[in-house]
């Protein structure tokens, strides 16, 4: 199961040239505005047409210049999750979830309504209008009313983009159950670093319409040199298992066999975690520290330090837990003697890893 | 309402509505079609389209009853070929709904032009990537998210072709039973001594149906507005 994008076109002032390959799992289209995302989503969608495309999902061919083949959007066999809802308003929930599902007959479902709604929540909306739901709920439907339209492919452009904090959080968990319980590709564009490392198992990062980098998500975000947005933002991701709510208020997490300490987490014991660990909050010492009020600390080996024109640096430390990056200043690595292959410990605060960068997986 | 009314005077306003009906109904496709053309696609002379349409509005009547009787007159370019095939106009009540029509077109095609102009066309692309052919989508999405401005712009183009006087007067004269409609019938009855009172209560029906279709449009337009989600 994989989709194959590849779209090229230099007219409308915009130089566009992506191509690439995504596996079965989620794959996030990230970049800044103007990067070619939405570009690229519509171009597979069906609703814009770029110069050149060929876009092939499961051995489906949808569009191909070379040969003149263009397939119109309604019959790709899509399910889109736009960024506002785009809820019919003269359909009450009920019809808007079964609109595309009555128009693909001859495809195997993906989904029940019943299931749908039992999965969303959305079992007391039925009968409402679009214009009495709340953000978060509107997109609740959506994310239905494409499951519902038996796609190939789910296709989401910055759904979460229109919502504040907390609706955010409300939505993340259902694209979570959406990567790990169907086995359905989704191309998802955002440009939230926070979202790549929660949702990503594949990244193809997009810069000035062209692919600058792709590969699974851990990889890509431990990239010491991958730096989209800024060097404050870039942390590491690292997979984890809740051990143990402690009484203290801490919950213990095991990644790879490496404790670690956070403020209580609401996943049960035993859940697979994602910990976004963001490298300003990591400090590195060259022997193991003692006497200090931070709970994590690992060992590991400088795997590259990566110095940018100003005064930072951003070492990445391989560790048991993986790949952890941690951005210092160019004179405490010189200082510190940091090169590869050196040990060193990685300091990390646990109060700096904030509840909206952990994810179920 | 039929004692109050004699027999010519009721007449006149039975054939008045039956004009009206059939003016709008005729207009309502054709409205649609042109309507959508001048406001989602681009093509040559769209422009010139969008003059023709709205010619009737700023003519003088008699101007565009006189260009009826040219064209769909039986000596007509249009006129003389459909009478081949039995369908005439001129002096028929059928000329009055055709001059009604035409008339009254402009207003039906401004007020879907409208309402078309305020549906966003990401709510059909949504449904093109569910599934939806082009046709449904107009049919499940444009369709219903246009219904007020149509039901609006349909009242309006009735109560304009009831009250059409001079393309018609022009296109099929004023025959009693024929094509004696309302207006008509009005200035008919001022043109003969002692006729104020029939002509007088012409007028009062006159604006019976003419508030009465403001009214029938607004609340249309409400309910729908309310239902579509779009007060």
């Amino acid at each position: 199961m994989s989709v194959e994008v590849q779209i090229s076109q230099g007219f409308q002032g915009f130089d566009l040239d992506v191509s690439f390959q995504a596996p079965a799992g989620l794959t996030v289209l990230f970049g800044s505005s103007g990067s070619g995302k939405t570009t690229v989503i519509n171009a597979v969608a069906g609703l814009s047409k770029p110069e050149q495309s060929r876009i092939v999902i499961n051995d489906e061919v949808l569009s191909d210049s070379a040969v003149g083949h263009w397939l119109p959007p309604h019959q790709r066999s899509l399910g889109y999750v736009f960024q506002e809802g785009r809820l019919f308003p003269h359909m009450n929930v009920r019809k808007n979830l079964i609109y595309g599902n009555a128009l693909a007959k001859g495809r195997a479902a993906v989904v029940t309504l019943d299931q749908v709604v039992e999965i969303l929540g959305i079992g007391n909306l039925l009968e409402r209008r679009p214009a009495e739901l709340s953000g978060g709920e509107k997109q609740r439907v959506a994310i239905g009313r494409a499951l519902l339209a038996r796609p190939k492919l789910i296709l989401a452009d910055e759904p979460l983009a229109a919502l504040d904090e907390p609706r955010k959080a409300e939505i993340l968990p259902y694209f979570e159950r959406l990567r790990d319980e169907f086995s359905l590709p989704v191309l998802y564009v955002t440009h939230s670093i926070a979202e790549v490392a929660r949702l990503a198992t594949t990244v193809v990062a997009l810069k000035d319409g062209r692919v600058d980098r792709v590969g699974p998500a851990a990889e890509v975000l431990s990239d010491p040199s991958f730096t989209p947005m800024g060097p404050r933002a870039v942390g590491a991701v690292l997979e984890a298992k809740v051990v143990k709510h402690h009484e203290d208020g801490l919950t213990e997490l095991s990644a790879n066999g490496v404790a670690l300490m956070l403020p209580q987490l609401s996943h049960a014991v035993g859940d697979q975690v994602r910990v976004r660990v963001a490298a300003h909050d990591v400090i590195l010492s060259r022997e193991a520290p003692k006497g200090l009020s931070a709970l994590n600390i690992v060992a590991g080996k400088v795997h590259s330090v990566r110095a940018g024109g100003g005064p930072g640096a951003i070492v990445a430390v391989d560790t048991k837990a993986g790949r952890i990056l941690a951005r210092i200043t160019r004179r405490s690595a010189t200082a510190l003697g940091l090169s590869e292959g050196v040990i060193c410990y990685a300091v990390i605060k646990s109060v700096s890893v904030a509840p909206q960068d952990i994810g179920a997986r | 309402m039929s004692d109050w009314l004699g027999p010519q005077e009721w007449g006149a306003v039975a054939l008045s509505l039956q004009v009206a009906f059939w003016a709008m109904m005729g207009a309502v496709v054709p409205g649609i079609f042109v309507a959508y053309a001048l406001a989602r696609w681009d093509f040559f002379g769209k422009q010139f389209v969008n003059v023709l349409v709205h010619l009737p509005l700023v003519l003088p009547p008699v101007a565009t009853g006189y260009l009826l009787l040219v064209t769909f007159g039986t000596q007509g370019v249009i006129g003389g070929a459909l009478k081949e095939i039995g369908v005439v106009f001129a002096f028929r009540w059928t000329g009055a709904a055709l001059a009604a029509a035409v008339m009254a077109f402009p207003l039906l095609v401004r007020s879907i032009r409208l309402s078309l102009e305020a549906i966003n066309p990401k709510l059909e692309q949504a449904a093109a990537t569910l599934g939806a052919s082009p046709v449904r989508v107009f049919f499940t999405v444009t369709l219903p998210l246009m219904l007020p401005g149509l039901l609006a712009g349909m009242v309006l183009a009735f109560a304009k072709a009831m009250g059409e006087f001079g393309a018609t007067i022009t296109f099929v004269s004023n025959i009693p039973g024929q094509t004696r409609t309302l207006p008509s019938a009005i200035y008919a009855f001022l043109q003969v001594p002692g006729g104020e009172t029939a002509a007088m209560r012409l007028v009062v029906v006159s604006i019976v149906v003419a508030a009465g279709a403001l009214i029938l449009s607004e609340v249309l337009a409400r309910r729908i507005a309310a239902k579509v989600g779009q007060a």
